[in-house]
């Protein structure tokens, strides 16, 4: 474990990526800066075209940014070959040589570093026990699973010990079942090596149960760098609240802000106390957000009224999506019971409550 | 009613002759194209030479005897074909020097035509193509336009004062390996292109992540998976360049004789037929044996890509 938990490891200072030229031209990264902890698990989240594998293969040295700066532990590594940098990839493909071993795969960065046989064969076998692939060590990467690939490319990428590891969506080719359970390997890798990991993912639930950070990004730019929870429950702006989880958007006249905190009057008459997305001073009008799960539906006269539209069973919890009095929608997620049904029929007249907290206003 | 055993029988039958009847045209051709003139070759070789070329159909073992050993005049003993030995050893020296020099220059080629975007690449493919078009003859013509000691190297060398008498290129080993190398340039270009466009350049991304250099990347990635592209190159450039006839004649001056011309030799004016089948025959288990040792060794190494 690192003695100064908050050094950073990666360092990214005002990078732009521009491909193509003239009229063609697109700003992959559009003066992106964001810091990376040592031994974190930093996720870069986005929808595809946003720019996170741009800014991956920046750091990994696959392309070199247009402007800025990338320091690793305070040196900058932006105009170093990808051989010069201790920082290995796990690639979505897995990219494992085909005409190779399971286990020259994963030898393979320690040779090319120049280490002594003795010490890449040991190091080999503690890799492949660490991935769990001890058996099939002298199989070639065709003869085995996309599960099974995935591990040896981790453990390939993890073998030369890198300073950082880079992981571009290396979950999406695996069905559900194998990667929830890569998931957790993955947390439970990072944990056992104390390498720092940057993943690059498009899928929300995946970032928000790996991550200690997510990096939001959208068109070029991070929009919001925070835990999960800050993520999912304080959402700086419309693009984030609405990319992670289901979210309800409100109208709402704002007064009285101070100390991250302020009073957001509904359109429905009603005043509730609301959190304020950070560095943002509100106006007169703002969007309110409040997550489904955080607002509870009743028969008497609530925060909000309208009628009940829809109900959709999930199982785990019933969806009630309410048509509200002020025109706008809202839906209402009620943890089930084992009785038969949620206790609402549609056209049902419904208040809605709005908890204590539950509330945040945007920066839009 | 035929019962359902009986109607697949029936099926599986039609199924066998129309195989059969589909597949003629094809077989005919080889066996009237390929096996038929072959055998002839091989029959030739044991016949007796008639006077004025052709053969007399009478068995005889000299024609092999002499692809390998020579008669003396005088004495009758016999000893080792010096003259041919050296004839083949210099064919096939051509052979694998042009090989090696195509493979020198098509490798880069083919990796430079690979590795532009997809419009362009097909420009390139096209470019390496053109000299297809051209007669061999006047492609080989062509060289030695530009070889020759009046020709563009020379002339250009003259005048800007770097050499001060001519070099002489035409009429030389350098000319015919020259020469060959151009023309058989793309039949090299062309397999490693096609394997080398198949090649998943995440790879070499992969590579270069794990602290390979460039040249590592070349020698341990790219190198072992277009080896199917190399290995088919080469034996495209190897076997008709053990054979090469026009080049070697045009640009070498036929100062050094050539299998090819010792074969086409015992066709023309020296009459004899048995020996220059025996010969031809000869060339071909050469390159099948050569062939065979290569792919075996080139199998060894254990590439099971592409």
């Amino acid at each position: 474990m690192p003695d100064k938990p908050d050094r950073n490891a990666i360092e990214v200072v005002n990078v732009s990526k521009i491909f193509g030229s003239g009229e063609g031209q697109v700003a992959a990264l559009d003066k992106v800066s964001v810091s990376i902890r040592e031994n974190e698990f930093f996720t870069l989240l986005g929808p595809s075209g946003c720019g996170k594998t741009t800014l991956l293969r920046l750091i990994a040295g696959f392309d070199f940014p247009t402007a800025g700066e990338i320091l690793l532990y305070g040196q900058d590594i932006a105009p170093l070959p990808p051989f010069k940098r201790p920082v290995n990839t796990v690639f979505q493909s897995y990219a494992l040589f085909p005409h190779m071993t399971v286990a020259d795969n994963i030898g393979f960065g320690l040779e090319m570093l120049g280490k002594p046989k003795g010490e890449i064969k040991a190091r080999i076998a503690e890799m492949l026990k660490l991935v769990k692939m001890e058996a099939l060590a002298g199989r070639r990467t065709a003869q085995i699973s996309g599960g099974q690939q995935q591990r040896v490319a981790l453990a390939r990428a993890l073998a030369p010990q890198p300073k950082v590891l880079l992981l571009d969506e290396p979950l999406s080719a695996l069905d559900y079942k194998l990667r929830k359970e890569m998931q957790i390997e993955l947390k439970r890798l990072q944990h056992e090596t104390g390498i720092t990991f940057i993943f690059v993912t498009h899928d929300q639930e995946e970032a928000l149960t790996m991550s200690d950070r997510i990096a939001v990004m959208s068109s070029g730019k991070i929009l919001q760098v925070g835990s999960p929870w800050d993520i999912y429950d304080k959402p700086a702006e419309r693009f984030v609240a609405d990319f992670i989880g289901e979210t309800n958007f409100l109208t709402a006249a704002i007064s009285g802000t101070g100390n991250g905190k302020t009073r957001a009057t509904l359109k429905s008459g009603t005043t509730i106390e609301a959190t304020v997305a950070e560095g943002f001073q509100p106006k007169d009008n703002a969007t309110v957000v409040v997550r489904p799960e955080h607002a509870k539906l009743t028969k008497d006269k609530g925060d909000l009224s309208g009628t009940v539209e829809n109900i959709v069973y999930f199982g785990t919890d019933t969806h009630i999506h309410v048509q509200l009095d002020s025109g706008e929608a809202f839906t209402v997620r009620q943890q089930n019971t084992r009785s038969a049904g949620c206790g609402f029929e549609r056209g049902d007249k419904v208040g809605i409550l709005i908890g204590n907290d539950a509330a945040q206003v945007l920066r839009d | 009613m035929a019962t359902a055993e009986e109607v697949a029988k029936a099926a599986e039958r039609r199924d066998v002759r129309d195989r059969w009847l589909l597949s003629a045209p094809a077989l005919l051709v080889i066996l009237l194209a390929a096996t038929g003139p072959l055998l002839i070759v091989l029959v030739y070789s044991f016949l007796t030479p008639g006077a004025y070329g052709d053969v007399k159909w009478q068995f005889s073992p000299d024609a092999w005897v002499s692809v390998f050993m020579e008669r003396d005049i005088f004495d009758d003993t016999l000893s080792l074909a010096a003259a041919h030995v050296t004839i083949f050893w210099r064919s096939i020296k051509l052979a694998v020097v042009t090989t090696l020099a195509t493979l020198a220059l098509g490798f880069p080629t083919a990796y430079f035509m690979a590795t532009r975007s997809e419009k362009t690449r097909d420009l390139w493919l096209f470019l390496i193509t053109i000299p297809f078009w051209t007669n061999l003859l006047i492609r080989t013509f062509a060289v030695l336009q530009i070889i020759r000691n009046e020709g563009i190297i020379n002339t250009i060398l003259l005048k800007l004062g770097i050499i001060s008498a001519p070099i002489q290129i035409l009429y030389t080993d350098t000319a015919i390996l020259i020469g060959m190398a151009y023309v058989y340039l793309p039949l090299m270009v062309l397999p490693i292109y096609a394997s080398m466009e198949k090649l998943d350049f995440r790879l070499v991304e992969a590579g270069y992540d794990l602290y390979a250099t460039r040249f590592k990347v070349l020698r341990k990635i790219i190198f072992p998976l277009v080896k199917p592209g190399v290995i088919a190159g080469s034996i495209l450039v190897f076997i008709p360049a053990l054979g090469a006839y026009v080049t070697p004649v045009v640009l070498g001056g036929g100062k050094n004789m050539m299998l090819s011309n010792l074969i086409e030799l015992q066709f023309g004016q020296g009459r004899n037929w048995p020996l220059g089948s025996a010969l031809s025959i000869t060339v071909m288990v050469i390159v099948m044996l050569a062939l065979l040792a290569y792919v075996r060794n080139a199998g060894k190494s254990g590439v099971r890509h592409g």
